[in-house]
């Protein structure tokens, strides 16, 4: 069903966000790691050899977690929050809120293993909401990053930035889709592949599932255009627009919740701007139960999924 | 005039007052508690007499619990601490953390006797775009460390100061000061748990125990009791004081002689120092009118 994945090799985006961490901390002492018993989970444990001391484990608390980063960050360091998706958005919600954004912290809180990346587990360990959450955060930049590539380069880019920021590390593994020497700014997304009939505007998982989408498409004779939204927030407005203006018709893909997501914040800047309809894919509600792959297939987030949205778009199908 | 007709000014060092602060803070630092205790209580007589006119002058506050932490406030930050308001972000300052952030009110007035901005800004309490919001910002407010309002907060966030302390080898004491109702927000015992398990003995909690929230009586509500014991189960140093004993309160501030942090319950009286707000649960928010406000400065002034 997805060509690239079955004949590319995949990769899961942890292991190179902590090997970039290793590589930030031995040049930048300021830089620590902070989780919540999820040492093994965020891939943290070559970290925890080599820096025994800069790796916080507050054990099972989240709100805790997140308070004490802030607190490193007043006391001068670099925290690296890095927990499971859900339990890091949904359970420290007001922390992120109070303790980081609005305090200006400069504290780097990474979702580890979002989307449906846990499966079977189900929507209690699903992470469908959390791209929603942080866009409703004031003055927080949300990344989702769409290969292992672009997880080192947001690894680099918030350790840097000064700011708070949320990163969503994929845990299901993904293609790389990024080409070399592109770069990776605050609020910029990344053309992929040209086109003239459609755009489709994705983030993290569904990158590769796009292209493989407009492959498809090329086969109907439909020209679409592929464009990676790196930064949910702040949006790359310049780029839907011009994706409005030029096409025509714009498909949104997210491994995340319909109600205000990646979706969402393109359909704002259509409506604002320039309007042309949209179509989103996205998961709809809380999923059955299921692998990841077995999910994303279950609620159309593939290439067929995302053609079919085209199609419809389009008024072809 | 609106809102929009007023440009908001940045608070900035009371330069005065700041020198004021280093030279007399200095001594009483270095003091005996007995010999500060009196300085100390004159200075918190002044803080509930600015609080009083604060929340006068905005018809908004939080009275009863800026009258309760008034005197564990100005023993930490003018007799137990090194701030500084000539650099208020001095990397190797002492944190003071106020977790029940709705007493901006107390704070405000005692940061401003600090010198990090002059008493006279008191007056834009509240104000449309006014730097001193209802609830501390850190971003507008020079000495805020971190922005607190919402309970549960202000632990966390200074059991990281004192672990990025230990982290780096420095000496700075934190002090956090937590309401009693505010205990009843879970993550205050994550906290614990956490600053036990590090042996953050350069931190300091301390639970303004007025024994009343913002509906009722504490103990009405949720049950804190036993306050000590829960506190020594979470691994902590426990030391119960008189909250309004300064002597008593510069005692307990001394740093950890165990290698484990120390808890503060420091029992105190909601509105202490008017008599008619004292422990009285209607003055948790309730706006005094100018009569009471003149009633109050006069008990306050004998």
């Amino acid at each position: 069903m997805t060509a690239v994945a079955e004949q590319t090799p995949t990769f899961d985006c942890r292991i190179d966000f902590a090997d970039e961490l290793i590589t930030l901390a031995r040049a930048d002492e300021r830089i620590v790691a902070v989780c919540n018993d999820s040492v093994g989970s965020s891939n943290l444990v070559k970290f925890r050899e080599e820096f025994p001391h800069r790796l916080v484990n507050v054990g099972i608390a989240e709100q805790d977690l997140v308070g004490v980063a802030a607190g490193l960050a007043n006391a001068g360091f670099i925290p690296f929050v890095s927990a499971a998706a859900p339990f890091l958005t949904g359970r420290a919600l007001e922390q992120i809120k109070a303790d980081v954004a609005y305090s200006d912290r400069h504290v780097v809180l990474c979702g580890q293993s979002p989307g449906m990346a846990y499966g079977e587990l189900g929507p209690t360990h699903h992470s469908i909401e959390d791209i929603s959450w942080m866009r409703a955060v004031p003055g927080l930049p949300v990344v989702v990053p769409a290969d292992p590539a672009q997880t080192r380069a947001a690894v680099r880019w918030a350790a840097a930035s000064g700011r708070p920021a949320y990163l969503r590390i994929p845990r299901f593994k993904v293609p790389a889709v990024t080409p070399a020497g592109a770069v990776f700014e605050t609020g910029r997304a990344t053309r992929l592949a040209e086109g003239g009939d459609l755009t489709v505007i994705a983030v993290g998982t569904m990158v590769s599932r796009a292209l493989d989408a407009a492959a498809l498409l090329r086969e109907q004779g439909v020209e679409a255009r592929v464009v990676n939204m790196t930064f949910v927030e702040p949006l790359d407005v310049a780029e839907v627009v011009a994706a409005a203006e030029e096409t025509g018709v714009i498909v949104t893909a997210e491994e995340g919740l319909l109600s205000g997501g990646l979706g969402a914040a393109v359909a704002k800047v259509v409506a604002e701007h320039r309007p042309v309809p949209v179509r989103m894919v996205g998961v709809p509600t809380f999923a059955p139960t299921g692998s990841t792959s077995f999910l994303l297939d279950h609620f159309g987030l593939n290439a067929d999924g995302i053609a079919k949205a085209a199609r419809e778009a389009l008024g072809r199908s | 005039m609106t809102a929009l007709d007023i440009a908001p000014r940045p608070l900035e060092l009371d330069e005065a007052a700041a020198r004021a602060y280093v030279e007399r803070g200095a001594r009483l630092r270095a003091a005996t508690p007995a010999e500060a205790a009196p300085e100390l209580a004159t200075i918190a007589t002044g803080i509930r007499r600015d609080v009083l006119t604060t929340i006068q002058a905005a018809r908004m506050g939080h009275v009863g619990g800026d009258l309760s932490v008034t005197d564990l406030l100005v023993t930490a930050m003018w007799g137990t601490l090194e701030l500084d308001p000539f650099d208020p972000a001095n990397p190797g300052r002492d944190r003071f953390i106020l977790s029940k952030g709705h007493c901006a009110a107390a704070l405000y007035s005692t940061l401003a006797s600090c010198g990090f901005f002059s008493r006279e800004r008191l007056s834009e309490f509240m104000a449309p775009l006014s730097p001193l919001n209802g609830h501390p910002n850190r971003v507008k407010v020079p000495g805020v460390e971190t922005n607190t309002g919402p309970l549960g907060h202000g632990f966390p966030v200074a059991t990281g100061c004192a672990l990025g302390a230990k982290l780096r080898g420095e000496t700075w004491r934190t002090i956090v000061v937590l309401g009693d109702g505010e205990m009843q927000e879970g993550s205050n015992w994550e906290a614990a748990m956490t600053a036990a398990h590090y042996g953050l003995d350069n931190l300091t909690a301390v639970v303004d125990r007025n024994r009343l929230q913002q509906g009722a009586r504490t103990e009405d509500t949720k049950k804190l009791e036993p306050l000590d014991d829960k506190w020594a189960a979470f691994g902590w140093e426990v030391r119960v004081i008189d909250g309004h004993d300064h002597q008593a309160i510069k005692e307990a501030y001394a740093p950890s002689t165990t290698g484990r942090p120390v808890a503060v319950v420091a029992n105190t009286v909601k509105g202490k120092g008017v008599s008619f707000m004292e422990d009285r649960v209607e003055w948790h928010h309730k706006v005094p009118t100018d009569e009471q406000v003149r009633l109050a400065l006069e008990e306050l002034s004998r």
